[in-house]
């Protein structure tokens, strides 16, 4: 019964949502918004074990004195601090954890996804190479809209950004609904599998 | 010659790093003003937003941190600038834990330059954890998802929210994403479901992937980037962020553009120069 | 037979309590006035929905029956997922480690549950050549499924003493910080191949290129459209879309995976179809065939 508990939730709840979102029927709603309701709490002490798990792994892995000691050390030391900090003085404007919001994690944050722009030209650069048919599709496509797109392509030809919004809405838009359309029975496939128990790798193999 | 071209050939990155970082940041030292013109897309969110009657009720669902706050940060700024002018009375919602603090942000700023009051004019309800189900359940009971706003003050209390109970009372969604949860859950949630206006505003990355919501006519107005702001600021007729921005960006996909070219000239010189010699 | 079973069964507990649910509904004290009461049963504007929902449901029902019945089901090539097989060989050689990143979403997303079924396939493989697997993860509540995933690898590839524990390892909650810790087993570790396969966002080409700066070969799958991009330029070999789907069938050949696999082809076939015929139809003004697929 180990297994066939979770799988006879799962398969309920999935059949209710399923149903719910084909019956209109105010009462019949009103379940669905229970069960939406406990969901967001069930979700948000998610949140408590989530932090608790970080703990349990980290604090094993420091009794276990492995290479990265220092590091988990540093991270338990932070997560207590700045959940002090936000409970004891709050996470409003003007308090110390809005400081370290502000000051530290913004600009971290910040930081590394600056990096895409060195990465992207790094990348282009080594991957743009016009070998056959299929990568020249790909180089002058890319620059068409990577130029079209910016101010600078309205500047060389003042239709430059229309023509790249024609790219864009129409090629790249068939491109892209055809994956949309496969990926999302590849999901249905895959959401079907676990919905019935025939995939059962979450929660863990006989 | 030969040799040179071996070295660009295999040019190691950290020359091309090098380049990159002065064509963002000399930009906006010594800025050019280079123009440019409004998208459809782009005029379709404005557009969208001027017809709501003044007065009228807006959910804005901020779901972003500050990763892409380049990109989004001032699409929210300009929205609400808009949303003030018209009078329109705002009700803000995060999905993304990150997020409360920049809204915050953002209201402060704003907020005091049309002399907004809390409550009144507007109102921050904080963020919920949920993702898809936080906007589902709001399309039952927004009181009943957000009990209290940003500052613990129960909704009952505050006046913009006397009367809202679910999306029917909102005139419409204003949605700016960085990625999960985002435009796309909103469409597939709220908008399939609930038939209401929805406009949109992305990163530039995950723009193209919501073309064919704006084709459909799901999503009334879509912006895309920091250019995406950059053409609602001048709409809306402000001077920020994204418009300062236009320069460094066109200037770095130039020399991104330069890169490839010379990749290739060399690429193929080479190649030239081999089959030469080997006859 | 035993997957009708499960089905019938399912199906009838889930009538019992939408039926039990609906007449306590039914009962339930009316609505403050002003609240609009809908008391419809079944909303006809989405029967269009339930009728494309059946008939993808059956149609990858009647092919893993199809397939536990013995019938072989033909899969084209996908380069990809061969190739994890010269990655696990190539690292053989090397003696270095194989990276696998399984995306940065949680269990609810559909990805990171097909990016767990290979990575029990890949670690059986992995288990064989006894090199070390290593599993970063993002999210806490991914790990013991991750774990489970590889040691239930090993243990099927006959060796669960290879199973290090230590390899499976949380780095954190955060995005970048996540992109940042690979980054820095890639360049510790040198891992001699990579798989990203699963939910990946802006993270997806610092991990790319930093892998390529590396030397190693790389395998990248997601359903995130919008990084398909970055994992073309930086990676050896990708997995678009559905092929991520598909591939936990492709690697395991098992037959109810074969036949869902198999079903969901079907499936597009006819969405193709519609497509062709809809689009010739609306080409000549007739709007009544497009109007079947609206939904309201």
């Amino acid at each position: 019964m180990r297994k066939e508990i979770p799988l006879l939730i799962t398969f309920l709840a999935g059949a209710f949502f399923i149903a719910d979102y084909f019956i209109p029927h105010t009462g019949f709603s009103s379940w669905a918004e229970t069960l939406n309701g406990w969901t967001i709490i069930v979700i948000a002490f998610a949140y408590v074990l989530g932090v608790a798990n970080v703990a349990r792994v980290n604090l094993d892995y420091i009794q276990r004195k492995g290479k990265d000691t220092p590091y988990k050390i540093i991270l338990l030391v932070c997560l207590l601090f700045m959940m002090m900090v936000g409970i004891i003085w709050g996470i409003g404007e003007h308090t110390v954890f809005d400081w370290f919001f502000i000051n530290i994690y913004s600009p971290m944050q910040a930081m590394m996804f600056a990096l895409l722009a060195f990465y992207i030209a790094s990348a282009a650069f080594r991957a743009f190479r016009i070998r056959s048919v299929q990568a020249s599709l790909l180089a002058i496509t890319a620059v068409l809209v990577m130029i079209g797109r910016v101010p600078i392509g309205e500047a060389i030809w003042k239709d430059f950004s229309n023509f790249s919004e024609w790219i864009m809405n129409v090629p790249q838009l068939a491109g892209k609904r055809a994956i949309l359309i496969g990926a999302a029975l590849g999901a249905i496939s895959t959401g079907l599998k676990v919905l019935v128990g025939l995939e059962r790798t979450h929660l863990g193999q006989d | 010659m030969r040799k040179f071209l071996e070295i660009i050939n295999t040019l190691d990155r950290r020359w091309i790093f090098v380049f990159i970082g002065l064509a963002v940041s000399l930009p906006l030292f010594f800025p050019i003003g280079i123009k440019f013109s409004v998208s459809h897309p782009v005029q379709g969110f404005y557009d969208t937003i001027e017809k709501i009657p003044d007065g009228s009720k807006i959910l804005m669902s901020c779901d972003f941190d500050p990763g892409s706050m380049p990109e989004l940060y001032p699409m929210t700024i300009t929205a609400l600038e808009q949303m003030f002018r018209k009078d329109l009375k705002v009700i803000i919602t995060c999905l993304w834990p990150a997020g409360p603090p920049l809204v915050e942000r953002a209201l402060a700023h704003v907020g005091a330059e049309y002399n907004k009051q809390k409550g009144i004019d507007y109102v921050h309800l904080g963020f919920k954890e949920g993702k898809e189900v936080v906007m589902v359940s709001m399309g039952a009971s927004i009181p009943n998802t957000f009990p209290t706003d940003y500052h613990g003050t129960p909704v009952s209390e505050i006046p913009i929210m006397q009367g809202v109970t679910n999306y029917r009372e909102v005139a419409m969604i204003v949605n700016i994403s960085a990625g999960y949860p985002g435009t796309k859950e909103w469409v597939q949630q709220v908008q399939s479901r609930y038939q209401i206006g929805l406009v949109a505003g992305c990163t530039a990355v995950s723009a193209p992937e919501f073309y064919p919501y704006y084709q459909t006519g799901q999503l009334k107005g879509l912006m895309g980037g920091m250019k995406g702001a950059a053409e609602y600021e001048k709409l809306v007729g402000v001077m920020g962020l994204g418009t300062r921005g236009m320069d460094a960006q066109s200037v770095s996909h130039l020399m991104v553009f330069a890169f490839i070219l010379i990749g290739n000239l060399a690429y193929f010189t080479l190649k030239f120069m081999k089959r030469k010699e080997s006859g | 037979m035993q997957i009708r079973r499960l089905l019938l069964c399912w199906f009838t507990a889930s009538l019992v309590l939408i039926a039990t649910l609906a007449a306590i509904a039914q009962e339930q004290a009316p609505a403050e006035s002003g609240t609009t009461i809908d008391t419809r049963w079944f909303d006809f504007n989405r029967v269009n929905i339930l009728v494309a929902l059946i008939v993808v449901f059956f149609l990858i029902i009647y092919f893993i029956e199809k397939a536990k019945r013995g019938r072989d089901l033909f899969v084209r090539r996908i380069a990809g997922l061969d190739a994890i097989e010269e990655a696990v060989g190539r690292a053989t050689e090397m003696g270095k480690p194989i990276l696998y990143v399984p995306g940065i979403d949680d269990m609810n997303n559909i990805q990171t549950v097909a990016s767990m079924i290979i990575l029990g396939n890949v670690a059986r493989t992995v288990a064989q050549y006894d090199i070390p697997l290593i599993v970063p993860l993002r999210l806490p509540f991914v790990l013991p499924v991750a774990e489970e995933a590889v040691r239930q690898g090993y243990m099927s590839a006959g060796r669960p003493e290879a199973f290090n524990k230590d390899n499976v390892r949380y780095i954190s909650d955060e995005q970048f910080a996540y992109a940042a810790g690979i980054n820095g087993i890639m360049l510790r570790e040198k891992p001699a191949a990579n798989l990203f396969l699963g939910s990946f966002f802006a993270e997806s080409l610092v991990l790319a290129e930093t892998g390529f700066s590396t030397g190693a070969i790389q395998v990248a799958g997601t359903a995130n459209i919008h990084q398909l991009p970055f994992f073309f330029v930086a990676c050896d070999y990708t997995l678009i879309g559905e092929e991520l789907f598909a591939a936990s069938a492709y690697l395991s050949r098992e037959p109810k995976l074969l036949g869902a696999l198999k079903g969901s082809d079907w499936a597009k076939s006819i969405i193709l179809a519609i497509l062709g015929v809809g689009t010739i139809l609306v080409s000549l003004h007739v709007e009544w065939f497009r109007n079947w697929f609206l939904v309201e």
